[in-house]
């Protein structure tokens, strides 16, 4: 049985894509739905597929005395950081609380393994790492997080999440049960991924990457575009900030049934959804609003749309934007948790995008177009390989579920 | 500053020169264990999926299999939280060789080894666990931070947990910059409450970096040949039976633990 939380207020958030940089332009983009898919030009070989590739990745530089962190996946995360007054929100938190007081909590699928293909693109005649790769920090998992710690300047714990698709979704969890034990009194959390070779050609040898760009929920959807992001979110308990928005509350839960295949009858993504239901004290007839998976994937979709018809009522709305981003795989969990703040915020459900030939087993719930509606209950849903799956569950200033 | 507390009720080790964790009490006490076979047996997994399963697969599943059958817990219970500094470095040097020739023959199942969670997965499918699992890393601070981690977990939900630590060996170019020289896998079961299962209770408390606890040959040179054996500071406490250590938990946080027997 899963404790039931004391809600945590999220006094700011951030997110870039493919859709544009910082709230506004995501915003703006869901609202015009006008996707950022584009024709594959990122791969080292080509391939064909469509991907939701952010502009200006390649133009942004590191501040000098943070170089040596150099790479596509944290100068997207830089790049992220400096949306929406985000640095100046976790300064401000830094002083009221002091660096060891705040975690630093991200989710990546491959963090920056780009460089470690680049370094192997050239290695030098020896066979070895060429000298200005020969930066072991920015060849390793945590490296996104490491890089972050020392722009942000944190000292608290410092944790990177790695669960494949779900790893930003539950970066939330962790902060959460630090935030509850005292341990800390504020947590940054969220996740960056980026496109790299590894990902394209290894989605693509699974036969899940779209020639076409993705149709989620879509009769003929045939794969996942793949996309890269970044987002960010500080959360601190409530009475710092009464009139946030508020997560209140978050499921995990595993398959146990395949690597790479979501459990036929969802019963992992049907846990993680009853888990954060139940912590955030809420019934589904309460849920205004779910963020989908929906990866547009023949297995996924199939599941999760069975999943949306038997847990919740007509009313409830549903949709997913992978169709706006693409798959950020490690970041979509933080990318689709701040879509679900901004229908909370703006009463705005976006439509599922991409689906032009609905699945005829999408049931009543699922919204093929923009609406415009109170929303005081949003959930976004976030499942990995290895049968990972995250439900996590916001709600609007003030709400008492 | 917060303390948190913990009963150990299983522990799972191997690496080249350890087979499991009485073997390293056989070190601590001055004997010479016999080595244990090449390759971890990971018996908890099926034997087609042994076959198909990476080495840092194996390594992660023999320390966690012998850690909860210490603890008696069936395995299907456990929430779980399975660290490695580098992932399976194996694959990744093959994926960072191949996308450079062939890329669109990278093999599939290769690519779904390589997430992260590889693990975590290959264990709750073969352990048919619905509980939460996760997959994280820090660097050289992985033991301590998944520590830190999986004992919040404990805390917050009451409910024993499973970490485990492991990282295999560095091959290819990829080995001069993560420098693992050898295969270090460990295990622990940790629960919130002392049962008839617990072997000793652990006090962690937050508190600035320092240099790690300084560790008898040939334990020091393990711990500096693999990420994960960073936890060395902390199972050569649980072999010895008291006393206390320090761990990084991040670059500049550290874990105090204090050690007392309680089996």
């Amino acid at each position: 049985m899963p404790v039931s939380m004391i809600p945590l207020a999220i006094t700011a958030y951030t997110a870039s894509s493919a859709m544009g940089r910082g709230l506004a332009a995501q915003l703006h983009a869901l609202g015009q739905s006008s996707t950022g898919l584009r024709p594959n030009d990122f791969s080292s070989a080509p391939l064909e597929c469509w991907i939701g590739r952010v502009d200006g990745v390649e133009d942004t530089t590191l501040p000098a005395a943070l170089a040596t962190w150099e790479c596509r996946n944290n100068r997207l995360a830089w790049l992220g950081l400096n949306q929406d007054g985000f640095l100046a929100h976790v300064r401000n938190a830094r002083e009221r609380y002091g660096a060891s007081r705040i975690a630093l909590l991200l989710g990546t699928s491959t963090a920056s393994i780009g460089a470690t293909e680049e370094a192997y693109r050239r290695l030098d005649a020896d066979g070895g790492f060429a000298d200005d790769m020969l930066r072991p920090a920015i060849h390793e998992p945590h490296s996104l997080s490491a890089f972050v710690s020392a722009a942000l300047q944190l000292e608290g714990p410092c944790l990177t999440v790695s669960t494949a698709c779900s790893s930003s979704a539950k970066v939330f969890a962790n902060a959460e049960r630090m935030i509850r034990l005292g341990l800390i009194d504020a947590a940054v959390v969220g996740g960056v991924d980026s496109l790299c070779d590894s990902v394209l050609f290894g989605f693509n040898s699974l036969e899940l990457v779209s020639a076409e760009p993705c149709r989620p929920f879509d009769a003929a959807r045939n794969g996942i575009s793949i996309g890269e992001a970044a987002g960010f979110a500080l959360l601190e308990r409530i009475d710092a900030a009464p009139d946030a928005p508020r997560l209140l509350g978050y499921g995990e839960a595993s398959d146990a049934y395949h690597m790479s295949t979501p459990h036929p009858e969802g019963i992992g993504a049907e846990l993680a959804l009853r888990d954060a239901l139940q912590r955030a004290g809420l019934d589904a007839s309460q849920v205004d609003y779910i963020n989908l998976h929906g990866t547009a994937s023949v297995k996924n979709d199939e599941v999760e749309m069975a999943l949306v018809n038997r847990a919740f009522p007509a009313i409830t709305r549903a949709s997913s934007t992978k169709g706006f981003t693409g798959h950020t795989l490690g970041a979509a969990g933080i990318i689709e948790a701040t879509i679900a703040l901004q229908a909370i915020e703006h009463g705005f459900i976006p439509g599922n995008f991409g689906g032009s030939t609905p699945d005829p087993s999408c049931g009543a719930p699922f919204a093929w177009r923009n609406e415009q509606q109170r929303v005081d209950v949003a959930l976004s849903n976030s499942f990995g390989f290895g049968g990972n799956n995250v439900c996590l569950a916001f709600a609007g200033a003030g709400f008492s579920a | 500053m917060t303390a948190l507390h913990c009963w150990v009720e299983g522990i799972g080790l191997w690496s080249p020169q350890l087979g499991d964790f009485e073997a390293l009490r056989a070190v601590v006490a001055g004997a010479a264990p016999p080595a244990p076979p090449s390759r971890p047996a990971a018996t908890v997994l099926p034997a087609n999926e042994r076959r198909r399963a990476p080495e840092s697969v194996l390594l992660a599943v023999e320390v966690a299999g012998q850690a909860v059958a210490m603890s008696g817990y069936p395995a299907s219970t456990l929430a779980s939280v399975f660290a490695s500094a580098q992932g399976d470095q194996a694959i990744t040097d093959y994926m960072c060789a191949i996308l450079t020739q062939t890329p669109t023959e990278l093999s599939p199942t290769r690519f779904h080894n390589s997430v992260h969670n590889a693990a975590a997965g290959y264990w709750t499918i073969a352990t048919e666990c619905r509980a939460p699992s996760t997959a994280v890393c820090a660097r050289h601070y992985s033991f301590g931070a998944a520590l830190l981690e999986a004992v919040s977990q404990m805390m917050a939900e009451q409910r024993p947990i499973l970490l485990v630590c492991s990282d295999t060996k560095g091959s290819g170019p990829l080995l001069e910059v993560t420098g693992c020289k050898q295969p270090f896998g460990c295990a622990l079961v940790l629960a919130p409450q002392a049962s008839n299962a617990s072997l000793s209770r652990l006090t962690l408390t937050l508190a600035p970096a320092r240099p790690a606890t300084p560790l008898p040959a040939p334990l020091d040179e393990w711990r500096d040949s693999n990420p994960s054996a960073q936890s060395l500071s902390l199972l050569a406490l649980l072999a010895r039976g008291h006393g206390r250590c320090q761990l990084d938990a991040a670059a500049t946080l550290g874990l105090q633990i204090d050690m007392e027997n309680v089996a």
